[in-house]
């Protein structure tokens, strides 16, 4: 027990203070970045849906574009894709660093992701209802707004859930930059000035996020499922 | 699908029967435009839908209600929601929508499940809130894509019945597609056999029914009939046997004993079923008619006479 605690350096290396800072910039930067996220993907995963094959607005060109601009932004390495677009967090935030300068690349990493699951999420739901809708005089915005975003309701929970997990991994990377939060403290204490125990708390504390993150989110989930 | 000429008439229940693939439920959704035919025109109530831009259909399908094989309900929304779905879209005042949907699930016998979801109910309640929903805007003309396809026969009997009662207490006209004889049977007025994408016979079920002409009918036929014709002749024991049929009225007259009666001829039923066409009783029966050739003869016209359906099979 002694040779462990050893090994964190009788976790002497811990600062109240600071870790609870960083847990907060970590939280600030995960709820900026959904909110972007949720609002920006949720369109671009309806887009999505309502442009592919045999769909509302079936157009295959728009879908082929948009799908393609998806599976690259996806396909880059979040790292590799923070560094390449701080000219344009620069302009719309007006500095790359800290928890302000994080959320830009967050958005743009999650966006394509979320959008890539609501457009899932909505390919699920019945196609017969769809067709009743339509069959009852609805337009093509009261079918979206009225039947699929209703129908895929449970889809999209869990898919907000997925993304704010995945998000909370990629503000821990986002440290890499200067971005904050506990991403940031592990890597400049744990990593960079060997503490390990401040690695190991920072650590602990992002799995802690994430078990809550999961569990509201499954929790959500089964509160509208009604199947 | 082609050379389809149908007209039903308001406030009748015409029924389309075919086998699966036959094209019927792609005629029924043409009714809507929910497929669009290549070719042709359809119109529902004087209005050609065919003609009209996306906002104008929409109107019109406000008047055309439609339920289908597999209910189509909304698993997110209440039974009371997914009633009130066609209202909300009709853009009718808060109020009006509630004091119509309680009518409605009066109307359709689901008092004390407005809360449930669809999820809750069974196959028959899902239907009657399909067709609760169907009614909602009260439409002149009901679309029933395989309404009964997906349940059991005590259930299917309940819904055919429901659909009977609104087609006569409300007036409106009903075009049913289904694979099932009985259907037919229970509650249409006229029918159309479709095979192939073609319509092979149409008339009124009695007609249609009784006198098949071609394949696919007698088939069908064939599906409500206890046993078929050629079961029937192996019991036979060496007269001429005849298949009668009668409808109407003529169903509870002694025809054929009056006919037989002043002959030496004997008779034995090989095969027979006595039973109605929704409201119009028909019977159809196989005769074995033993006695001298020329007397047998003397029958058979007087039945024809009387305006029976005579026909020798041996």
């Amino acid at each position: 027990m002694n040779k462990w605690l050893e090994t964190f350096e009788n976790f002497e290396n811990l600062n109240g203070d600071e870790l609870w800072e960083a847990t907060k910039d970590t939280l600030v930067m995960m709820a900026w970045s959904m909110v972007f996220t949720v609002i920006l993907g949720l369109v671009l995963g309806v887009v999505l849906f309502l442009t592919s094959r045999r769909q509302l607005l079936a157009q295959p060109v728009v879908y082929g574009a948009l799908s393609l601009i998806v599976n690259i932004l996806r396909s880059v390495p979040f790292v590799i894709l923070m560094i390449s677009i701080m000219p344009f967090t620069k302009l719309i935030i007006g500095t790359t660093l800290g928890v302000e300068g994080s959320i830009p690349p967050l958005v743009v990493a999650a966006v394509p992701f979320f959008a890539r699951l609501v457009e899932t999420a909505l390919r699920e739901v019945d196609r017969g209802v769809i067709e009743a809708a339509q069959a009852m005089g609805a337009s093509k915005s009261a079918i979206v707004t009225r039947v699929l975003l209703l129908e895929a309701r449970p889809g999209l929970l869990a898919a907000v859930t997925i993304t704010a997990v995945t998000l909370v991994s990629y503000t821990a990377m986002s440290g890499v930059i200067g971005g904050g939060g506990l991403g940031d403290l592990a890597l400049r204490h744990g990593y960079q000035r060997f503490q390990p125990d401040v690695m190991l708390v920072t650590v602990l504390l992002l799995i802690l996020v994430v078990q809550l993150l999961q569990t509201a989110g499954d929790r959500m989930v089964r509160r509208y499922s009604r199947k | 699908m082609s050379g389809i000429d149908l007209s039903v008439r308001k406030g009748e229940i015409f029924g389309i029967i075919g086998h699966s693939g036959a094209g019927k439920s792609t005629l029924l959704r043409c009714v809507n435009l929910l497929e669009r035919p290549t070719e042709g025109k359809v119109s529902v109530g004087g209005v050609e839908l065919t003609g009209l831009p996306s906002s104008g259909l929409q109107k019109q399908r406000r008047r055309i209600g439609m339920i289908f094989q597999h209910f189509n309900l909304l698993s997110m929304a209440t039974v009371r929601d997914n009633i009130a779905f066609p209202l909300k879209l009709a853009k009718k005042p808060r109020k009006a929508v509630s004091a119509r949907v309680d009518e409605l699930i009066e109307l359709v016998g689901l008092n004390g499940h407005a809360d449930k979801y669809p999820a809750q109910l069974s196959g028959g309640q899902k239907q009657r809130v399909g067709i609760a929903r169907a009614l909602a805007n009260n439409p002149d003309v009901l679309l029933c894509d395989e309404a009964t396809s997906a349940l059991d026969p005590q259930t299917t009997n309940s819904i055919l019945s429901l659909l009977l009662d609104i087609n006569r207490k409300l007036g409106i006209t009903i075009l049913l597609i289904t694979h099932e004889m009985h259907v037919i049977r229970t509650i249409c007025d006229r029918v159309a056999v479709i095979d192939r994408g073609e319509i092979v016979e149409m008339g009124d079920v009695a007609d249609v029914f009784l006198r098949p002409a071609h394949p696919v009918t007698r088939d069908f036929v064939l599906q409500v009939a206890d046993s078929s014709d050629s079961r029937a002749l192996a019991g036979h024991s060496g007269g001429r046997v005849f298949r009668v049929n009668y409808v109407g009225s003529l169903t509870y007259e002694p025809i054929l004993y009056n006919a037989v009666r002043a002959t030496n001829v004997r008779f034995a039923i090989l095969q027979g079923t006595v039973s109605r066409m929704k409201t119009t009783p028909y019977g159809q029966l196989v005769v074995e008619l033993i006695g001298s050739d020329s007397e047998i003869e003397a029958i058979a016209a007087q039945l024809r006479i009387e305006g029976l359906d005579v026909e020798e099979l041996r």
